[in-house]
């Protein structure tokens, strides 16, 4: 048995999901090579190679995959398949967008989104926006599976020497083609391993109002997420997004403002470790999910916060 | 060109789920039951595609128990032309849907399939990239705008780093993305008119595919509960509790 793990990279440098992903494949089985599929992605290969718990490293280096096109990820994943009892990857879009084609084409019923692994084919996993958690069992010779990666810690990076081999590229798909990206580019934290997450939702009013998230973010070195509500109403970019089908975070203190806390965003929040939440309305089901809840009007609350956290000696980054 | 859209029928989403107390899963007798949501796009999309001359046909399918059918009139009162349903009883895994809508694709012959990009209740995310597999269609998946072009469609996918826009030849399979489109409500007549459309049944048995679940569910539990927080006064409190108590600024 062996488990073959996709790295997620921008061909320069691992995604720090990766090696939350790492973790979880390790726990399947200790045989754990990763496939790394890029376009002159030798320094994401190296970086790997470094992790301890990697047996061998696959590089498959080619100028159709500088794009992480799903269809030519598909083939290459699926060249190196027959060697490996499981093929793993973050439960990201990257992997949701991958892993699925992976999977169909041999012929295998994927797990998707596993946040603990009981054993190499029993794995708990969330379902109905984590209101309920399944055990499964795979019974597929070989398995797929998605993690979510703020379940499981990331591996250590460095201290090991896995060797780097080098495979072939795969065939290329004439039928999609890559036109852009449009990255948003920030120098705060990212939202899925920030540390602290300040959310803002419809009572927020409108994105010029977001500057107030904004100000608090910038003195707790935080994350800015939104609601879908506030995604929807053009407050904010989706890539802010927390909940069902946006990203999931778990931050030490999640900062839920002007967010009613509907089923599908407590989804994406809910295992933060300290929750508080400033709502106007004291009936807001976000106050069922909050360690610490204020009911207050956020205008008025979020300018008191940052005095407050201003008058602080120190804060912890 | 023609339109195949995929709904399918889940717990509506305003429901709060009970876990059922012997572990088998999660209760649905006497709760309410809706089409997925992100389905909903997809639909609203295919219509506007036909409504803006760009497509033929749109033929909505569901597969699942008699209920099921409940979706597939609701996507002919928003629009869609004509119905399939494909009935199949107890739980049905992804990578079995996407055989099955592979057998349909194949006589349909549609030049896309549209479907909402994860189910509501088993948070999958699975049955249109499975689907684009086994038809070797490219796949845009995520999709929160779509431009129809003579052969082709160029689509936005939201991705966790922000947007990503892709060309994909036709035929292809999209996945749609809840900001694709605000899905209209049907009017009255239109439902009355739904009813009169046609909605064709196909038994699963007929199509040749193994519907087996190749998961075994072992138990389905509640998660954790948190405990129940306080509420603080003001500001002031809050700071000292988060500073003092929780350690965590």
């Amino acid at each position: 048995m062996s488990v073959l793990l996709i790295a997620e990279h921008n061909n320069k440098e691992v995604k720090p999901f990766t090696y939350n992903a790492i973790s979880a494949a390790s726990q399947i089985d200790q045989d754990l090579h990763v496939l790394v599929i890029g376009f002159n992605a030798d320094e994401v290969a190296q970086s790997i190679s470094q992790v301890p718990s990697v047996k061998k490293v696959i590089q498959v280096d080619n100028e159709i995959y500088e794009n992480y096109i799903a269809e030519n990820y598909t083939s290459a994943i699926i060249k190196q398949a027959d060697n490996y009892s499981h093929i793993v990857c973050s439960a990201n879009t990257f992997g949701k967008n991958l892993m699925p084609r992976v999977a169909a084409l041999l012929d295998t019923s994927q797990v998707s989104d596993i946040i603990k692994v009981i054993s190499s084919d029993t794995f708990l996993r969330p379902i109905y926006a984590g209101n309920a958690f399944a055990t499964v069992k795979s019974n597929d010779p070989k398995k797929c599976v998605t993690i979510r990666p703020t379940s499981f810690d990331p591996a250590p990076t460095t201290g090991g020497s896995a060797e780097i081999v080098k495979a072939d590229a795969a065939d290329k798909t004439e039928t999609t083609q890559f036109v852009k990206r449009e990255e948003i580019k920030s120098d705060r934290p990212e939202l899925g391993t920030a540390r602290v997450v300040v959310s803002g939702g419809r009572g927020m009013q409108s994105g010029e109002n977001f500057k107030l998230i904004q100000q608090v973010a910038d003195k707790l070195n935080a994350a800015i997420g939104a609601s879908r509500a506030a995604v929807d109403a053009g407050y904010i970019t989706n890539d802010h997004q927390v909940g069902q089908t946006g990203k999931v975070v778990v931050p030490d203190l999640y900062i839920a403002v002007g967010i009613s806390g509907a089923i599908q965003h407590l989804a994406g929040m809910k295992e933060s470790k300290v929750i508080v939440a400033i709502n106007k309305d004291g009936e807001a089901p976000i106050f069922s999910v909050a360690d610490y809840g204020l009911e207050a009007d956020l205008f008025e609350a979020l300018p008191q916060f940052l005095s407050e956290l201003n008058k602080l000696n120190t804060i912890q980054k | 060109m023609k339109i195949l859209v995929a709904v399918k029928r889940v717990i509506d989403y305003n429901v709060q789920i009970r876990v059922k107390e012997d572990g088998s899963g999660v209760v649905t007798d006497n709760v309410k039951m809706s089409t997925n949501p992100p389905d909903d796009n997809a639909v609203e999309e295919a219509v506007k595609i036909k409504e803006a001359g760009k497509a033929t046909e749109i033929v909505a399918i569901t597969v699942g128990e008699e209920k099921a059918q409940e979706t597939v009139r609701k996507a002919l009162a928003v629009g869609a032309d004509r119905g399939i349903h494909v009935k199949v009883d107890g739980i049905i895994e992804p990578l079995a849907v996407s055989k099955i809508l592979q057998k349909v694709v194949e006589k349909e012959k549609p030049d896309l399939v549209f479907m909402g990009k994860q189910a509501i209740d088993d948070d999958c995310n699975q049955t249109g990239q499975m689907l684009a597999a086994l038809l070797n269609w490219p796949q845009a998946t995520f999709a929160s705008k779509i431009e129809v072009k003579e052969k082709s469609l160029e689509v936005t996918r939201e991705v966790d780093e922000g947007l990503e826009t892709i060309e994909v030849n036709v035929p292809a399979i999209v996945t749609c993305d809840l900001r694709l489109n605000e899905p209209r409500y049907a009017s009255l007549p239109n439902i009355m008119k739904a009813k009169k459309k046609p909605i064709e049944q196909i038994n699963v048995s007929d199509l040749g595919v193994d519907t087996n679940p190749r998961i075994e569910q072992i138990k389905v539990e509640e998660p954790p509960k948190r405990k129940a927080g306080i509420k603080v006064a003001n500001v002031e409190e809050l700071v000292q509790k988060l500073k003092n108590e929780a350690k965590v600024i």
